[in-house]
This record gives C-alpha cells, structure tokens and sequence, in this order.
C-alpha cells in the first residue's frame, strides 16, 4: 500500500476529540442508568470570570441614594436604572434583552448569593463555586460532576450506550473545568466554538507543518479522533440544525458560545449540561467611563451577556425547544460595596445571579442590601447559600431526590423556589410574596446581649451570625419550630465591637438584619 | 521456532516517500550550528529514556560534540542482582534474596516465571537509572535486533539465562559488533532458543543459520543476495555450537560437520574450510569474517540505528547521504559501534531538527521510563525492596499493556514498529494504545499508580520547582513546554494554556504569582497548596493528553 493511501484510510469517520475518558473503552460494558437522565431537562452555565460587580448590574433602587453615595464615581444613575416588577431593584440600562425577559416570565434573580467566610482570591473563590465546597474544604470533585456521577452510576463504564449515546456534559472551549470531575474522571467534553467543528481533535490544535514531525502529528491526531467515541453523535448533532436564528450579535464571544449549545441542544444531544465561560469582569479599573457611568467595560460587558442570553432564548422558541433549557450565570464572587478612586471596584463577596428559561420563576428573590454599616473593607453578607442555589437545580430541574440532591453536595441545604413547580411538578410560594421582617433584634446598637426575633413558617429554622467579614461566629438558632414568632436572647459578651449580620433561614426564606455592637465607656 | 518466511525488513527501497517529504539534504558532516535547548533536548530524549532537568541544563554547558562523547561513554555494570519477588521459591531463596546461582537444574516453569518477572522489574529499574550514558538505551535496541521471548519458554530455558544475556549484551552494546554477534551465537539462552543447540550434523538445522543473516546482520534489503543454499552452509558451519546440561556453552566435535562449506557470489563464492575435532568450532570466526566483508551488513545495521534514534523513513536521500556514508565509517573502524553512533549524533544530518525533530513516535518504554525522569518521581531504592519491586513492577505492567515488555517480543525479528513496512513507530499506536497512553498519564497525575500500597504519583509542584523561575506563568509554561513537548506550540496556545488553567480565566498574570509566592510562604497551607497544586495538575495533564506529548 502506498503510504499516502494509508494515511488517507486510517482517517475515520468521525472527526472530533478531546476525550480523555474513552481510554477506557476495552473495559466490559455495564448498562447502568438511574436518576435525572429520565427527563429533557439541560442545564447552560454561564461563568463570568473576573468577578462580576452585581451591585452595577441588579442596581437596589429602594436603597438607591445609600448605593449611590458609596460608590459616588460608578454609581448608575437612578433614571436610567431599567426596573424589574417590584421596583425595588433594577437592571444595568445595557440589559434590556435581560429586563424583556423579566416581562416575559423568563428571568429570575437571586441577589446576595454566597458563602460563609468567603474568600477574595479568585482561585479560591473559583474552586469553591467550581466544586461546591465549603470555605474551608477542598473537594478533588465538581458539584456537576457528581451530580452525573451519581445519575448515571458506573460512569465511565459502559458508556456510550443506547440510553446515553451522548456526552454527559459539555464544555464549549478546549480545557475542561473542574466542576465537571467525578470519581470516575471528567464527564466532560471539550467541543470548541467554531460550529464548523474541523481540524480540531483535542483542544489547542497547531497547524501540522510539512515535515517528518508534521507527518506523526497527523497520524496521532487521526488516532486521538478514533479513540473518541462520541464524535459521530456531535457530528449528526451539528448536521442536523440547519435552521438557526440569524439574529446573534457580532463580535460577542458568549453569543458565539450560546449559538453552538443552541444548535448542539436543537440537533438533538442528551447531554445536560453545558458550561461556557466569558472573562474580562476583574474590573479594578476603568470599569465606567467618567461622564456616563451607564458606558464602560461594564457596560460592554452586560451588552453582550444580555444580547447574547436574548439571542439564545429566541433561538431556542425557533427551534421548539425553550421548555427544554434553564441557564445560569455566576461569577466567582461579586465585587467590593465602595468603589475605588480608579472607577473601579476590587474583590467582593455575595452577588447576584441570573436565572432564565421558561422554566424560570420570574422575579426577585432576596432583599436589596443594607448598606447602614457598610465601609471600605466591608462586603455584604451572604442571603443565601451558592449550594442552595444548585440544590434548588437539582431538585426542580433535573428532578433529583432530595436525599440524592444532599449526598451529591453533601449536606441539606436550603430550598429556594425560583424554578417553575410544572418543571418536576411541584409547588412553591410566589418569590416576591416572600419575606419582610422576618428577624430583628432588639436593643440595637447592643452590648453584652441582645434579643433576636424571628418568624418562622415551621419546621427546620436557622439563624446564623456572620461579622462584617463574613466570617460565621455564632449559630443561636438551629431547630424545629412550630410555626409562630420566636425571640431568643444572644450572649454577644465575646464578640469585638462592630458590624455583625444576623441570618434567618427557615425553609425557602432568608432574611438578613444588620447589627452593630458597641462597648460601654 | 519456525523460520520467518516474511518480513518487510528495511529497505533503501522506498521510493513512495520521496515524493511526501521535503528534500533531507544534510549529511554526516560534523554539526557546528546552534546549541541550545532544542538541539540538547532533542539528542537526550533520543539517546537517554526522557529529558530530565538536570541533564539538559548539564548537557548545554557542553559542547556538542563533548555532549555525544560523554553521552557514549559506557557505564559501570549494575551492581544490584534481581532478588526473589515473588515470595516461595522451590529452591530455598528467601524473600528479597538473589536468585541467581540457585536451583539452575530445578526444572519448574512456575519458578522461572516468577524469576523472569524478577528479571523483567530488574530491567526496568536499569533503564530508570541511565546515568549520562546512552549505554541502557542501546541494551534495548540490541534487545530488539537480537529478540527474544522468554515468556515461551518457562519449560526449557531458566531465567539465569535470561539475566546471562542481558549482561552479555550490555557488555558489547558500545563495543564491537563482531564480537557481540559471536558472543551472542554462543549465548546459551540463544542457543536453545533458536535451536542452536539440536543443529547436529545428522540433521542440520537452519533456523539460526538463517536468522543470523536474515535478522541480525544482512537484513532483506535490496543490497542483501544471500541464498537458501547460503542458510543451509550457515546452518552447517554451526553444527556441533551446543549447551551442556549445565546450561554452559560447549563445542562437540562429534556433531560438528567437517566438511567445506561454498558460499554464493554475494559472498564472492566464499569456502569456509571445515575442519574435524576441536579446530571446528574455529569455522564459525571464518564464516563472521566472510558476512562482514560484504558491504550490506554495515548498512543494515546502520538502517537500524538510523530508524531507531533518528526516524523510520530512510528514502533514496537519506541512504545515500547518510546511511552510506556512515556504514563506510562503521566497517572502516573495524565494526566499532561507538564509532557509528558518534557520526551519527554528531552529524549535521541528526541536528537538522526541520527534517529529523520531534518526528519519533515515542516507544512505550520511552514514554514511561521518560515520564518517570523527566517528573523526577521518587522511585524507592533498594533499602525497601517491596516497594521498589512494586514501582518496577508497575511500569513493566503497564509497557507489557503498551505492546512493549522486554524480554517477551512475540516476533524474532523484533517490536513491529522497528522493522514492519510502512508504518514502523506508528505501530505503536492506535485506538487503544493511544488510550492507554492517556488513561494512564491522567491516571499518575490525578491520584497515582498503586501496587502493593506502593504509589507511583506525579508531584507536579516538585516538578515546577525544578524550573528556572515558576513564580512567572510563561516562563513556567515556557520551560514545562522545553522539558515536556518536543514539538512547538504557538505563543496564542500558550498564552490560551496560561489564561485558561494558570490564571482560570483571570488576564493578569500576578494572580498565578501570587498563588505560587503564597504557597512558597506557606507551603503546609491547604488552601495555598490547593491553589497552584490543582491547576499545575490540569496543566500536566493537558499537556500529557496532546497527541504532541506522543513525539520525541
């Protein structure tokens, strides 16, 4: 055979790779299936890396002139603050695909999502979201990643089979993340923006030049696109929607991103979730311009999220399949309450994030922040637990057990309801019904002690006291109530003088009161 | 063993290549350009098993030509025996004992199996340690042109034997090669291996005979024209080379056939004189003297060296401006193999790095035993025998998985990928192999090989700290990239590889330095260790799952 057949014939059918998992393809097939690959359902992550500065993009108008005040140089002005039904709070002005959704049902926004003692390094902070740590715990797996393990158990052995021919998740880009690591390895593929799909096996992919060396480079990149099992089905995937949406916005990398999940989604793939990442959010400086606080990085950067999303979405109804897909966005942390004097804000801590889909249960979940004891080092405390919010997935999206959804993030968190009850059937309150003077304490400012009051609906309710840090100090209420007012009394001997956060959770609702204490002369 | 019937062999005949490849113009003259990074790590990783740090930073304060002569220097003979791993032994050997020298008559092919794994582990803790001498990597290659498969005969040939010529050819690797083709026509393992030792005069048997032409000196090339009549005088001029009981080599006068023995015109009707009584055994040195007297053999084992440490392709170019000139210096210096190897690495040929780099498919010995290097793995030595038989034992498991475990090559004419036209080193390769490759470089970067409770992990902050300067992320991608991947990397790959594992997704490049300085302060710190520790991991691991990380 000449040798140039012989290159020409090993070449397969299928054409993508960077599946690291297939190694393990002369391992004896297993059929094992369980849990959330019953339904449709897919989740799209959108990470936006840098840390993203919630309080400029869900703007807290009833608190408006204490916002303003503390970030005089940034602040967004109140008229131009795009409002989202209740009028407490609003969006960025370059958001309006975002506040349509919100109209149309299709957006809910968690604010004060974080965790306790939180972290300002932005690898920490990244690793604690990407696997669903605790501040001081270092997990070797992600949160989605054992989700899938546990949903399609054996994983990786037996699959690809006729249940899931597909990959479990994807990751659009070439390096795949940590959230997406099992016991059993990554459940991951990396497939690349480039909707073309060619040329590309393995991620980062380098021309292969004319030479001895470029020769090898091809024939172990041939190889490298057999041992990847899952090609084909990307392939007929990809083949099959010719029909998209040609309305994506230019230039707007997490468009770019969007349209391939929309077309892998539409051309059929089982795979349930999908990861794409957008940087640049790491705004110390520069972050508006001066004169007009409502253009800037920032602004580009809400621009594309919200063009992008909105492309997204119509793609989806175009394609018949929006009650398929829920999305979410977060960041690794939010950014610091008072700007800096380079019109930018540092590291933060709790932030908002973005719900949507149809599944979506519109409106506003958690209160806007109290800024009364804010200064420069001070974050706002956290109003609900980032695991809270994956839990809530978990249950009301992929319809996982709730004994399920608490060994996979490996303790019971809070239920939040900000999912549709038709996605698994269930029901919840109404999110903007929920909670107001909930918890107050009482003499504030105080000195040895103080008397916190609380409502409780009944069952497991909890109170926790975090400083100004976030730090967690103190836990005075952990137990079942029968539904009623309760008031415990607090000895705060201890603790330094300052800003401290009480929190209140107690089934799907949180509220947070701030507290100050002082020492006597 | 029944003779090969076909083998591809290598050929000068291979015209389908010249017109795929650009020209190779660069011939034996002495290299004198550039001698940097590439060129130093391009003669370790050919000449040594992998790169380490250590050694390229040495090897650069040299000359080149200094580099290759201290590289051909040979070393010291291993001073450690294989020892009983394998627990009872029939023969009373204790555990962690030497088996050597013990129970060479007890016939149990149990027991030799046991043993030749003890060998095998054994082998694979030599190649481990190669010192600066590419003494170890020729001891595989002569392994490979003189293959062996141990594994079939548990029943009739001990491991001593074995170990005995592992020995012999160390002993001759970086010596004459005359001499070591006799030496291993004696060998006793050979012998019976190859029937040697039933080849009587009543009944001559041609399989050495033929495979002493075929496979170890002549080869099937164009240029090589001996005949079936040439195997069958071959065959007789060995008649009476025999083993005792004793598994020592003797020469029995009566089994010898006395008579002359003609040659064909390849070997200019040459007539080997035969002779009675003990002068018979001389006939064998008459014969030697005829074969290397033709001009092919210089050349076949010159292929052989060329497609073993410079590529597999050798078209009408390379054999006239490489493979016969450097077989005129092999057969000048009398057969010398040092001689051959230090034209060859020191050539302009070897160094022109557009046509000859980064273009071998590494072998799996290569790519294990390289990896454990180049990682600078902590192999256990021999004052803890359990564990450092588990980490030998673990890496010949693995290349026996990759098609390459010493001591059992299934083919006598060796590993497919050194001779089987046209694939050669992509043999080593396909869908399972190359799966293999990745299964288990993921598996020793994410939790490690375990045997026995031995770990076999790699360190990745141990590594980077090895580097010129880790706290900087392009210059600890810029020097993982010199150590690790032999082919280049464009700058938008790297800095893609920066941002999105070193930096996780971040475009300053201080976080991943204050990352590294805060582990430095803190290095019992989880969360500082955590931090640079999982994202070097992610990027070993990528860089070892790139079909790059395959060449050297």
């Amino acid at each position: 055979m000449q040798r140039r057949d012989f290159i020409k014939n090993v070449a397969p059918v299928a054409f993508l790779g960077g599946f690291k998992i297939s190694a393990l393809s002369n391992m004896p097939f297993l059929n094992a299936l369980a849990g959330a690959s019953d339904n449709d359902h897919v989740l799209v992550l959108i990470q936006l890396v840098g840390g993203n500065d919630s309080l400029n993009t869900v703007i807290p108008i009833d608190v408006y002139g204490k916002y303003a005040a503390l970030r005089p140089n940034i602040a967004i002005p109140e008229s131009s603050i795009l409002p989202l039904g209740n009028f407490k709070s609003g969006l960025h002005p370059a958001m309006t695909g975002m506040q349509s959704l919100y109209n149309d049902g299709q957006l809910a926004v968690i604010q004060g999502v974080g965790y306790p003692s939180p972290d300002t390094s932005h690898f920490r902070s990244t690793d604690i979201w990407l696997t669903g740590s605790n501040s001081d715990q270092y997990l070797n797996t992600g949160w989605t990643g054992r989700f899938l393990g546990q949903s399609y158990s054996n994983y990786p052995v037996g699959y690809p089979n006729a249940s899931m021919p597909d990959p479990l998740a994807i990751q659009i880009g070439s390096v795949i993340s940590p959230m997406f690591m099992s016991a059993g390895g990554t459940t991951a593929m990396a497939v690349p923006t480039d909707a073309s799909f060619y040329n590309l096996i393995n991620g980062i992919t380098e021309p292969a030049p004319n030479t001895a060396m470029g020769t090898e480079l091809t024939y172990l990149r041939a190889i490298a696109r057999q041992t990847n099992k899952y090609a084909s089905a990307i392939e007929a995937a990809a083949k099959k929607v010719t029909n998209q949406y040609t309305g994506y916005p230019a230039n707007n990398e997490l468009a770019d991103q969007l349209k391939t999940v929309a077309m892998l989604v539409g051309g059929g793939l089982k795979t349930k979730v999908y990861l794409v990442e957008m940087g640049g959010f790491d705004t110390h400086g520069g972050q508006v311009n001066g004169g007009d606080t409502t253009t800037g990085a920032h602004a580009n950067l809400l621009t594309k999220i919200s063009e992008a999303i909105s492309a997204f979405m119509t793609d989806l109804q175009m394609q018949g399949i929006d009650k398929r897909v829920l999305g979410m966005t977060f960041s690794e942390f939010s950014r610091r309450v008072m700007s800096n004097g380079s019109m930018g804000t540092d590291h933060g801590a709790a932030q908002s994030i973005f719900i949507f889909g149809d599944a979506a249960n519109a409106g506003v979940l958690g209160q806007s922040p109290d800024f009364s004891a804010i200064t420069n080092e001070s974050n706002l405390p956290m109003q609900y637990d980032f695991r809270s919010v994956y839990s809530s997935i978990l249950r009301d999206w992929f319809c996982v057990a709730p004994t399920d959804v608490s060994s996979i993030l490996m303790k019971d968190y809070q239920y939040l309801p900000f999912i549709k009850s038709t996605a698994c059937n269930m029901n919840y309150d109404n999110l903007n019904n929920l909670g107001n003077n909930l918890i107050s304490n009482s003499p504030n400012p105080f000195n040895n002690s103080t008397s916190i009051s609380f409502k409780t609906s009944g069952g497991y309710t909890l109170v926790q006291i975090f400083d100004a840090s976030g730090r967690l100090v103190m836990i005075p209420v952990q137990q079942d109530y029968p539904q009623g007012t309760y008031t415990v009394s607090v000895d705060t001997g201890a603790l330094a003088s300052g800003v401290y956060y009480a929190r209140l959770q107690n089934q799907s609702v949180s509220q947070v009161r701030t507290m100050l204490k002082v020492t006597e002369k | 063993m029944e003779p090969l019937t076909s083998i591809a062999g290598l050929t000068a005949n291979t015209n389908a290549f010249d017109e795929l490849l650009p020209p190779s113009p660069l011939g034996l003259s002495e290299y004198a350009g550039t001698w940097d990074l590439p060129q130093v790590t391009h003669l370790l990783k050919r000449t040594l098993f992998g790169a380490t740090v250590a050694d390229i930073n040495y090897f650069k304060s040299l000359t080149m030509s200094q580099a290759v002569d201290l590289l051909l220097q040979p070393t010291a003979m291993p001073t450690s025996l294989p020892l009983n791993n394998y627990g009872t032994d029939p023969t009373g050997v204790a555990a962690w004992q030497p088996w050597l020298n013990v129970g060479l008559l007890y016939n149990d092919p149990k027991m030799n199996e046991n043993r030749l794994n003890s060998l095998q582990c054994w082998w694979i803790g030599q190649m481990l340690n190669p010192g600066r001498s590419i003494h170890e990597k020729m001891t595989l290659f002569w392994h490979n042109h003189f293959a062996m498969d141990a594994t079939a005969h548990f029943n009739d040939i001990p491991a001593q034997l074995w170990y005995n010529q592992y020995i012999t050819l160390r002993q001759h690797a970086l010596g004459n090669f005359k001499d070591l083709v006799k030496a291993i026509t004696l060998d006793p393992a050979m012998l019976i291996f190859l029937n040697g030792n039933t080849n009587v005069m009543t009944s001559p048997n041609e399989n050495y005979g033929r495979e002493l032409q075929e496979l170890y000196t002549e080869g099937k090339g164009s240029g090589s024209q001996y005949t079936q009549g040439d195997v069958h005088e071959a065959a007789r001029v060995l008649t009476g080379h025999t083993t005792d009981l004793n598994y020592n080599y003797i020469f029995q006068p009566g089994n010898h056939d006395d008579l002359d023995k003609t040659f064909s015109g390849f070997y200019s009707n040459h007539v080997v004189t035969g002779y009675s009584g003990s002068t018979g055994a001389g006939e064998l040195d008459d014969m030697l003297s005829m074969i290397f007297a033709t001009q092919e053999s210089a050349k076949f084992i010159c292929r052989k060296l060329y497609n073993f440490f410079v590529y597999y392709v050798i078209d009408s170019r390379v054999e006239a401006n490489v493979i016969t000139p450097l077989a005129n210096v092999f057969r000048q210096s009398g057969y010398n193999i040092t001689a051959a190897l230090s034209a060859l690495l020191k050539s302009q040929h070897f160094y022109d790095l557009a046509n000859s780099g980064a273009c071998i498919i590494k072998s799996p010995l290569d790519l294990l035993i390289g990896l454990c290097r180049e990682y600078d793995l902590p192999i256990p030595t021999a004052a803890n025998p359990s564990n450092q038989y588990a980490v030998w034992n673990m890496l010949l498991q693995r290349a026996s998985i990759l098609q390459q475990e010493v001591m059992a090559i299934a083919l006598v004419a060796g590993w497919p990928a050194y001779y089987q036209s046209p694939q050669f080193h992509e043999l080593w390769i396909n869908s399972v192999t190359y799966s293999g490759r990745n299964f288990y470089t993921d598996l020793l970067i994410d939790t490690g090989d375990m045997m026995n409770g031995t770990n076999l992990k790699i360190d990745a902050i141990h590594f980077a700290s090895l580097l010129s300067n880790p706290s900087d992320p392009n210059q600890l991608i810029n020097d993982s990239l010199n150590v690790l991947l032999r082919p280049p990397l464009s700058a938008s790959s790297i800095t893609l590889l920066k941002q999105t594992i070193l930096l996780s997704g971040q475009t300053n490049d201080y976080y991943w330095t204050q990352a590294w300085q805060n582990y430095q302060a803190n290095p019992t710190d989880m969360n500082a260790f955590t931090a640079v520790d999982s994202r070097l991991r992610a990027l070993y691991k990528y860089l070892m799952d790139l079909p790059e990380y395959q060449l050297s």
